[in-house]
């Protein structure tokens, strides 16, 4: 229990650290790297939690792909930073009073009612009971594919349309561009591909066809 | 076999998505050219009208699939048609402008197919899941067809404008489900009605704060003020067939998942949302009629004057009786014809291959081209609630329902507002009918102007018993299986 606890606060700590790292430090690519930590340190409190299929996800998804695609982007577009936060700077009074606006409404409700803000923790049995003896990526799955059957085939619409999307935006055909054509490659023969030119001596080569080495 | 009978109810979305992946493959492995594109879009425009005749022959009865995240019943088959009727005039309008533009791409027509089908499984969501993910395909597909227009900087601004202010609306609506969640312990929409009857208020003050955020983030697809402020910049710099798509359809949808969410979700927390609803709809009327006068674009003008219609139509769902949910369903039905009608005239403006915007080239359009100044000015009067256009019928049924639920400030500052709006809708029908003519514009194509004549004729015969009676009799129906 003790180990547990001991854990928890490593992670923890390296969690919190790391995130307020991301937003301080100078470097952009340094900053990515710190967000790297901050997952797999995320994903390592999701294991203490019993939920080893979202560490899983957290990892493979967000250190595998979307951490690594920001490190793409922050090391490939040259972004001025220094405007961006000039930028942030001008509207963050504006962004400040907003946020304290609804920060100081969610602390009176929280005065006025204390812990007691509804109906939480009077739903246990809302949620359905874990089978025992399945380990939760199983479980998932299970559900996945039966309950929410049609949560997923809509997600999968959306993923579509966000592909359809990235292509229609930035998809350009350009003219004049040579391009391989692997079927015509392999069509070629000894017939097609090579041509005796009979030269006659003192003149140039002039092929007969254009279009056959493309 | 019997597992896929079961599945009827929600065959309309699977034939729509179904049928857009299947045109997507005909385009991307087709011939490469604008004829196919037209093709296409005229194919897309078949599968809606299958999807709809689908809709037409189900059974009337209320059907629930999916563990109950998915409703079928007479309110979302009316929305649906609403929705499909909305689509299906934008893919109508949009043909010529993008043959005329060079924008003519399959993409166009799947793109509109697919956000339909959000739309659809927007009306049908009895679960906030399913509110999300089809609110989510919905609005993805309109990022991208307000961007459609890359080579042109406003249309891009339009699209990444949208983007990111679509996005923070989505946080919010996040944000609040995830409390309404936290606070029931389902997502369920019936569940959660349940939790919320079973405690009072003063005990479901999370709930209560997770309500509001969710209802931001909705008031945002409605454009409702103070969520407005994207509405003018998108609908200006959007390609115009698409800010027709924009006006009709996926304003529609927007509704009617406000009006489920609100009725089956939170019947209990009443009180509590009508207040949203009175100042959303009250800011929505008055900033609809005082920021459209000044407006010289008729695209932003059309913008306003969507938000003021929104404020209208949310007048009957904040009187929050029977009678209030009928007359939000008349409003959309009158406001899509109209808003397509209005459109069609305004895709008209065009000489040559330049399309006008500007508000001031209609002057003495009477003189050049007289049907399509009286079609033009017809809407106009229609939108502004002269008798006896549909328009006046619309905001009749509103006011009387807020009336009767005893809203009389609500009724008043309503009628005054629409005093003000009048004024800048009879501006347009003054500019065309009393100024002098500018050079003509060009021939008005056939697709367009059967969207104006149907239009022209619906706004003329809603006064009409028959057809009247069977709209407001239709969508009495519909208000009754929303619990209202």
């Amino acid at each position: 229990m003790t180990l547990i606890a001991f854990f928890f606060y490593v992670f923890a700590v390296l969690c919190i650290a790391s995130a307020a790292m991301v937003i301080i430090a100078r470097n952009p690519v340094h900053a990515v790297l710190f967000l790297i930590l901050a997952f797999f340190n995320a994903a390592g409190l999701f294991v203490l939690l019993g939920a080893e299929f979202l560490a899983m996800l957290l990892v493979i998804v967000y250190v595998g792909a979307v951490a690594v695609l920001f490190l793409f982007v922050v090391m490939m577009l040259d972004v001025d930073f220094a405007e961006l936060k000039a930028g942030f700077i001008k509207n963050a009074p504006v962004g400040a009073v907003v946020g304290g606006i609804v920060l100081v409404e969610l602390a009176l409700l929280f005065i006025v009612h204390g812990f007691d803000l509804g109906t939480a923790g009077k739903l246990q049995a809302a949620t359905p009971p874990i089978e025992s003896g399945i380990a939760n990526t199983e479980a998932l799955g299970r559900l996945i594919y039966t309950k929410y059957v049609y949560f997923f085939q809509a997600s999968g619409l959306i993923l579509l349309v966000a592909m359809i999307g990235a292509i229609v935006l930035t998809l350009r055909h350009k003219e004049g561009v040579k391009r391989q054509s692997i079927a015509a490659q392999v069509a070629r023969n000894p017939a097609t591909a090579v041509e005796v030119v009979k030269v006659p001596s003192g003149s140039a080569i002039v092929p007969s066809s254009q279009g056959q080495n493309s | 076999m019997s597992i896929l009978v079961g599945y009827a109810p929600v065959l309309p979305e699977i034939l729509l998505a179904v049928g857009a992946m299947a045109l997507l493959m005909l385009g991307a492995f087709g011939p490469d050219n604008e004829k196919s594109g037209e093709q296409i879009t005229w194919l897309a425009l078949l599968l809606i009208v299958a999807a709809a005749a689908l809709i037409v022959l189900q059974p009337p009865k209320t059907e629930q699939l999916f563990e109950g995240a998915f409703v079928v019943d007479r309110f979302s088959r009316f929305i649906k048609l609403l929705v499909l009727l909305g689509s299906a005039g934008a893919l109508l309008l949009s043909v010529d402008y993008l043959k005329k533009k060079r924008l003519m791409k399959f993409e166009y027509a799947v793109l509109v197919l697919l956000s339909t089908v959000g739309m659809m499984m927007m009306v049908s969501a009895n679960d906030l899941i399913a509110l999300y993910l089809g609110l989510e395909l919905q609005s993805m597909a309109l990022y991208v067809l307000a961007s459609m227009q890359r080579e042109n900087l406003r249309s891009s601004e339009a699209g990444l404008k949208y983007f990111v202010l679509g996005a923070l609306a989505s946080g919010m609506l996040l944000y609040g489900a995830s409390l309404i969640y936290g606070f029931t312990g389902s997502t369920s929409f019936p569940v959660i009605a349940g939790v919320a009857q079973a405690h009072d208020a003063a005990q479901n003050v999370g709930l209560i704060v997770g309500l509001v955020f969710l209802l931001v983030g909705l008031a945002f697809k409605v454009s409702a003020v103070p969520f407005h402020m994207w509405t003018p910049d998108v609908y200006e710099g959007a390609p115009t067939p698409v800010t027709a798509f924009f006006a009709s359809a996926p304003k529609i949808a927007a509704m009617a998942l406000l009006m489920r969410s609100l009725g089956v979700a939170f019947p209990g927390l009443e009180p509590q949302w009508l207040q949203i609803i009175w100042f959303v709809a009250i800011a929505s009327m008055l900033l609809g009629s005082f920021a459209a006068i000044g407006q010289t674009n008729i695209k932003r003008l059309m913008a306003y004057s969507s938000i003021g219609h929104v404020g209208f139509a949310l007048v009957g769902l904040a009187a929050g009786t029977h009678e209030g949910a009928q007359a939000v369903l008349i409003y959309l039905v009158i406001y899509i014809v109209m808003t397509l009608g209005t459109f069609a005239c305004i895709l008209s403006m065009r000489r040559g291959d330049e399309m006008i915007e500007e508000i001031d080239q209609l002057s003495g359009l009477a003189q050049t081209n007289l049907p399509m100044a009286f079609t033009l000015g017809m809407l106009m009067f229609s939108l502004a609630g002269i008798p006896p256009l549909a328009g006046f019928f619309a905001k009749l049924y509103v006011f009387s329902a807020a009336v009767q639920a005893g809203l009389f400030p609500l009724a008043v500052i309503g009628v005054l507002a629409s005093v003000v709006g009048a004024y800048y809708y009879i501006r347009i029908v003054l500019i065309m009918f009393v100024k002098d003519p500018e050079e003509k514009f060009a021939p008005v194509s056939g697709k367009l102007g059967f969207v104006m004549a149907a239009s022209l004729v619906f706004i003329f015969v809603f006064a009409t018993p028959f057809v009247g009676g069977l709209i407001v009799d239709a969508a009495g129906a519909a208000a009754k299986s929303l619990r209202f």
